[in-house]
């Protein structure tokens, strides 16, 4: 468990000095001033006022920059570092191989998880000092749906950059998964379902088992369900589910991904050359 | 103590280790060498567990792979290349400490003794520190713990004479509790310290030579040397292995002649071909007892 925590906060203190953490932090916390400076908090739409639409708007943007931002910085730093040689000095001292891995995956959840959630937190506390209602069930809805999906795309990244050999082929191994998952998002699958080539059935189970499509869902559940907005697959997905089932369904699956990407990058972690 | 198999490893289809076996026992110095692509860092990177391979490694018994904490507690190891640490270099001491189970104090010292006065750098990102500084670091860290076995690839190559010098004394005094592994390009680094000579060519052991083994240790080698010209570095190391300047002239330094003692062959060995231009005739023979 020492063996853990060390390699944890090893890896924190390497994120807290690394560009790319410096650079996610601004964009996380850029965001959130942006939005207060464009007056989001005055304006009315779609019933939504205050901060609502902000959170509304903020986890919308977090939904597009964060994955990318995890996927492409864990695999560039994973795969750099066994490049550049840190594993094979690190992993000469006497730390298990379970130990390093989780811990790894540990202090980089924290490195991903916390700009994004003080951002928000930032937020709340702004909007409270300024007299505007928090809908703090919103807010704990958005952070633990955030939790997930930094979870979720860390688990990837940790799998690829098990799989991968070098620091090119893992980041574009990432991009390409990324750019996978953007594509079946509703509207990629609206135009396949009308162009008559595939069942409602498959959409709407691609739907599911895309995690991006999962939290774009879970977001919007909370914003508006007409159909207009949501998109066809996800307006079915609603209708099956119910919307408290499906906000615990965005929550479980995309931790359960993550979880069981980690534990076969693990696997092979443990069952290939290390350096 | 060590124990290499028939140890096969294979990079897609290269084959880099070709049934290597080896049994290196306790106190004994092993200097491996050979050319770039030999083997040398891949049966290091075996011995330590980062690498799967066919065959079989073990550390008294226990396999690097399968018990790491236990087998890499009792390993110091120096690599090649310093790994790019963003981590400040007090962390890293204390993170290496805590790991092994050793004092911080300790590896302070230890800096302190290879000439690295370590207060100014403490906050310094270890990538930051100059070439030197970091291997005094890494052997530091490496020599700061009770390790049974040192592993070093290189260690020597990015320090200065002195720090060479304290590095060198600072192994000697570990010669007969731990077995030493020195992976170099040039036996002339290692030769003083080291008491067998492995050297690989294209993932094969083509030379075993216990030096200790086929020189008794009172052995006396008679050496004679004739060089082109007087050199006073060449001089000063000969004098200092007690030569005698027996050329025609007297004082001229073109002709020595001496006593080496067995076990120091290879050590004398490594003096005199750094000076290799020079010489224009040897002859060692070993003396009838």
């Amino acid at each position: 468990m020492k063996q853990l925590w060390l390699t944890a906060r090893l890896d924190i203190v390497e994120s807290l000095r690394a560009r790319w953490f410096m650079i996610y932090s601004v964009v996380f916390g850029g965001i959130v001033v942006l939005l207060f400076a464009f007056g989001l908090t005055e304006s009315r739409v779609l019933g939504f006022i205050g901060l609502s639409r902000l959170l509304v708007t903020y986890i919308q943007l977090t939904m597009a920059i964060l994955p990318i931002f995890v996927l492409i910085t864990t695999v560039r730093s994973v795969a750099g570092d066994r490049e550049a040689g840190v594993f094979e000095y690190l992993l000469s001292l006497p730390v298990g191989l379970a130990a390093w891995f989780w811990g790894k995956i540990i202090g980089r959840y924290v490195t991903v998880f916390l700009p994004v959630f003080v951002a928000m937190l930032g937020a709340a506390l702004w909007g409270t000092l300024q007299g505007i209602d928090v809908p703090w069930d919103m807010f704990l809805y958005y952070t633990a749906l955030l939790a997930a999906m930094g979870w979720c795309f860390l688990g990837l990244a940790m799998l690829i950059s098990t799989l991968a050999r070098s620091t090119d082929v893992a980041q574009g191994a990432a991009f390409m998964l990324w750019l996978t998952l953007l594509l079946f998002l509703d509207l990629i699958l609206l135009g396949v379902m009308i162009q008559g080539r595939i069942a409602p059935e498959i959409a709407v189970t691609i739907a599911l088992i895309n995690p991006l499509q999962v939290f774009r869902v879970a977001a919007l559940a909370l914003f508006d369900t007409q159909l207009i907005v949501l998109g066809p697959s996800a307006y079915v997905i609603l209708d099956l589910f119910g919307i408290t089932g499906f906000k615990a369904y965005a929550l479980a699956y995309p931790v359960l991904l993550g979880t069981l990407a980690a534990a076969i990058g693990f696997f092979n972690f443990k069952n290939s050359d290390l350096p | 103590m060590i124990l290499f198999e028939n140890v096969n490893k294979s990079f897609r289809s290269v084959r880099v280790l070709d049934g290597i076996s080896l049994e290196i026992g306790l106190g004994e110095r092993v200097a491996l060498i050979g050319s770039n692509g030999a083997g040398k860092t891949t049966l290091i990177r075996c011995l330590l567990g980062e690498y799967t391979f066919d065959g079989k490694v073990s550390i008294a018994g226990r396999s690097p792979r399968n018990e790491r904490t236990r087998v890499l507690g009792s390993i110091g190891f120096v690599p090649q290349l310093p790994p790019p640490l963003k981590m400040p270099v007090g962390q890293l001491i204390h993170f290496a400490a805590d790991l092994c189970g050793t004092d911080a104090k300790r590896i302070f010292d230890l800096t302190g003794t290879l000439g690295l006065d370590i207060k100014p750098i403490i906050d310094r990102q270890f990538v930051r520190l100059s070439g030197g500084m970091k291997q005094k670091l890494l052997i530091a860290i490496a020599l700061g713990r009770e390790a049974k076995v040192l592993v070093m690839d290189e260690p020597a190559a990015n320090l200065d004479p002195e720090a060479r010098k304290i590095f060198f004394e600072l192994l000697a005094e570990r010669a007969q509790s731990a077995t030493m592994l020195i992976s170099s390009h040039r036996l002339n680094e290692v030769s003083a310290l080291v008491n067998r000579v492995v050297e690989l060519d294209l993932g094969k052991v083509v030379l075993d030579d216990r030096v200790a083994d086929d020189v008794s240790l009172t052995g006396k080698l008679s050496c004679r040397i004739s060089v082109k010209r007087c050199e006073a570095a060449l001089s000063k190391a000969l004098g200092g292995w007690n030569f005698a300047d027996i050329s025609d002239v007297q004082g001229a330094g073109l002709e020595w002649q001496g006593l080496i003692a067995g076990p120091d062959r290879l050590r004398f060995l490594g003096m005199i071909s750094r000076y290799v231009a020079l010489v224009s005739n040897i002859t060692i023979a070993e003396i009838e007892q």
